[in-house]
């Protein structure tokens, strides 16, 4: 028995994503009813680029690889027939993957390929004795909790990340054996397949920035993002916006936060002109800091707030711009 | 070319959630039913596709009567068959939901050329199970692609083909296959239009295609629903308009973010 973990890498090596699913997974292989489980990390891409330390400071204790030769790069058939084969290989117990747009496809392939139960956003499982696992997972994108009772074996299972901080292991093996797998796959697993990956962009991303400055239907129009633009750049940070504002288009969808846009863990979420609708919570549940500048005393955001400023935004942003634009000038 | 659009009927929570009293549901006795913001996106989608390519827009849902609203709101934007798979309220699974889609697509083949395309938003807005059109697609033997905010559907000798691109890690990626296929949309890849009146009068009159499938247990079986628990804070206010700035600007030096 083996839990099976999809490990995806960005430019930096294993996503931070896929070492919380890792997390997760070393947490479920050592809570089997008969004993721990050794976790095995799946990855796609050359051997001698697999991060082996990363690995196995957060739980695995050797590692599956599909190279190039056999398989070059996204086609999430593949990927979920490359899972399916090794999970009969090595007898999985689970197969865990971050809830990613990849990793919550290819487990749905998976599920799919297999006709087994697939659970999303979990945030929690423990095996039970009679082969089930026991789940907690997210619905309405973690406003809600669900807990449930998820059969098949293996139970396949996506990690709703931003609820699983990412722990390294206390005695993690040495030197992570890394075998190659070649998978079988028809020509119908590769019929959707990435043709083109193009190169990130450089600017901050929303997802990762370490101040978002947000601005919501109170700032009344396209015009007025200037001096939230100006201020965002002048804190190292990027625009977020409410749905109001995409679906107005004011702003394009890709800086939308909240449920059906982007999940945002910034150190500072400065929210103007926002009311606080649940779905808008959603996120950006994982700021660290909420600071507020809003007309009304009463919206519903300052219940997840630090601090607020009452009053009008295009009033209040300037101000502060112009006060960090003196700061910085006489600093 | 006929596109099948499946949404599905959500309650509209407002500003908070509540449960029933047996922890099995989101209560709805206060608030109203929607689709999730990716399936009004898919509506919108198809009907852009239509208006360019030709070709009908039918929309499908598996749930209570009731979600005959829902269809009537996509009929209204353009949709001109609607199919509605009844069920008597009780939550439907996955791989149940899937099957009785599949069933539908076969019945509808059937009868006449069938559908193209199948549109699904990237996940339900309330169990965001992120599978059901993959599932559709694997039984049917059709490509599927999830997470799509832009789509090109081109046609040229009787066969047509979808370049389908989504975000990836900051940049893009683009995946490229023919029709008949099943894609995921997810909000942002349009901006849906208004009802017309004349569309709304249209959808009043419209006669929806009903059917009852079997419920069936899925693998994964919910036990209750709880709401997580947050720290509720309470705002400290700094002060009002531009007299607040020094404070705030004080709090943002405390918090590190200066340097
Ligand atoms: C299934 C579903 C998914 C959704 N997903 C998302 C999502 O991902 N993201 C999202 O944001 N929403 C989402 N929504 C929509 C959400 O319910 C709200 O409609 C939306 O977040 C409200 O945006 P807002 O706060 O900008 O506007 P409003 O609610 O209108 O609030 C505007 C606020 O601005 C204040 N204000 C007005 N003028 C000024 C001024 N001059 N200076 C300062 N303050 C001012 C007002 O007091 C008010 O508090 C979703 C809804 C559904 C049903
Ligand atoms: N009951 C349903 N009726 C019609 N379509 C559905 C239903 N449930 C899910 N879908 C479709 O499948 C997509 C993904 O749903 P899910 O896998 O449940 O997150 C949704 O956005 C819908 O397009």
């Amino acid at each position: 028995m083996t839990v099976l973990c999809l490990v995806e890498h960005d430019a930096d090596g294993p996503a931070d994503a896929s070492l919380r699913a890792l997390t997760f997974a070393a947490k479920l292989a050592g809570a089997g009813p008969g004993g721990p489980v050794p976790v095995a990390a799946v990855l796609f891409g050359p051997a001698d680029q697999v991060p082996g330390d990363a690995l196995a400071a957060y739980g695995a204790s050797s590692a599956h690889v599909v190279e190039p030769g056999h398989l070059d790069g996204y086609a999430p058939q593949a990927w979920a027939r490359a899972l399916a084969g090794l999970a009969a290989q090595v007898g999985a117990a689970a197969v865990v993957a971050a809830a990613t747009d990849r990793g919550n496809e290819v487990m749905a392939y998976l599920g799919a390929l297999t006709g087994l139960p697939m659970a999303a956003n979990c945030v929690q499982a423990e095996p039970g004795d009679d082969g089930t696992y026991q789940v907690v997972r997210h619905r309405w994108a973690g406003l809600l909790l669900e807990e449930a009772s998820l059969t098949g074996s293996p139970g396949l299972m996506t990690v709703a990340t931003e609820a699983v901080p990412p722990a390294a292991v206390a005695e993690p093996v040495g030197a992570l054996p890394v075998h190659p797998y070649a998978p079988s796959l028809s020509d119908d697993d590769l019929r959707v397949r990435a043709t083109q990956t193009a190169g990130h962009s450089s600017g901050a991303s929303l997802a990762t920035a370490r101040v978002v400055v947000g601005g919501g239907r109170g700032v009344g129009g396209p015009d007025g993002f200037a001096p939230l633009e100006e201020l965002a750049s002048l804190l190292g940070g990027v625009v977020g916006v409410s749905r109001v504002v995409t679906s107005e288009g004011w702003r394009p969808h890709r800086q939308q936060v909240g449920q059906t846009g982007t999940k945002i863990t910034p150190e500072l979420y400065l929210a103007c002109g926002i009311s606080g609708a649940i779905q808008h919570m959603a996120g950006c549940g994982g700021a660290k800091h909420i600071v507020v500048v809003n007309t009304d005393p009463g919206a519903p955001i300052l219940a997840h707030a630090d601090y607020a400023v009452i009053g009008d935004l295009g009033e209040v942003i300037p101000a502060l711009v112009a006060a960090l634009r003196a700061r910085s000038a006489s600093a | 070319m006929e596109i099948g659009v499946c949404v599905k009927r959500v309650p509209m929570v407002g500003g908070k959630i509540v449960l029933t009293p047996d922890e099995q549901e989101v209560d709805t006795r206060l608030s109203g039913f929607t689709i999730s913001p990716h399936e009004e996106c898919a509506v919108e989608e198809a009907v852009q596709i239509t208006e360019r390519l030709g070709g009908i827009v039918s929309v499908l849902t598996l749930g209570p009567a009731e979600a005959a609203d829902q269809l009537r709101d996509a009929l209204a934007l353009g949709a001109k068959r609607a199919v509605l798979l009844e069920t008597d309220g009780r939550e439907w699974g996955p791989i149940a939901t899937a099957e009785a889609i599949v069933a539908e697509v076969r019945r509808h083949a059937a009868d006449g050329p069938g559908y193209d395309l199948l549109l699904c938003g990237n996940e339900a807005a309330d169990t965001g199970d992120y599978q059901v059109g993959i599932r559709v697609a694997c039984a049917l033997g059709w490509p599927c692609v999830t997470g799509i905010k832009n789509l090109e559907i081109t046609e040229t000798g009787g066969q047509a083909t979808a370049r389908a691109r989504r975000e990836f890690q900051g940049g893009e990626e683009t995946f490229e296959f023919g029709l008949p296929a099943v894609i995921g949309v997810k909000e942002g890849i349009n901006l849906p239009r208004y009802p017309s009146l004349p569309g709304r009068l249209r959808a009043k009159r419209a006669v929806i295609e009903a059917s009852e499938p079997q419920w069936r247990d899925d693998g994964l079986r919910k036990r209750s629903l709880r709401v997580p628990a947050t720290q509720r804070k309470q705002a400290t206010v700094l002060g009002t308009g531009a007299d607040a700035v020094p404070a705030l600007v004080g709090v943002l030096d405390e918090w590190g973010l200066l340097s």
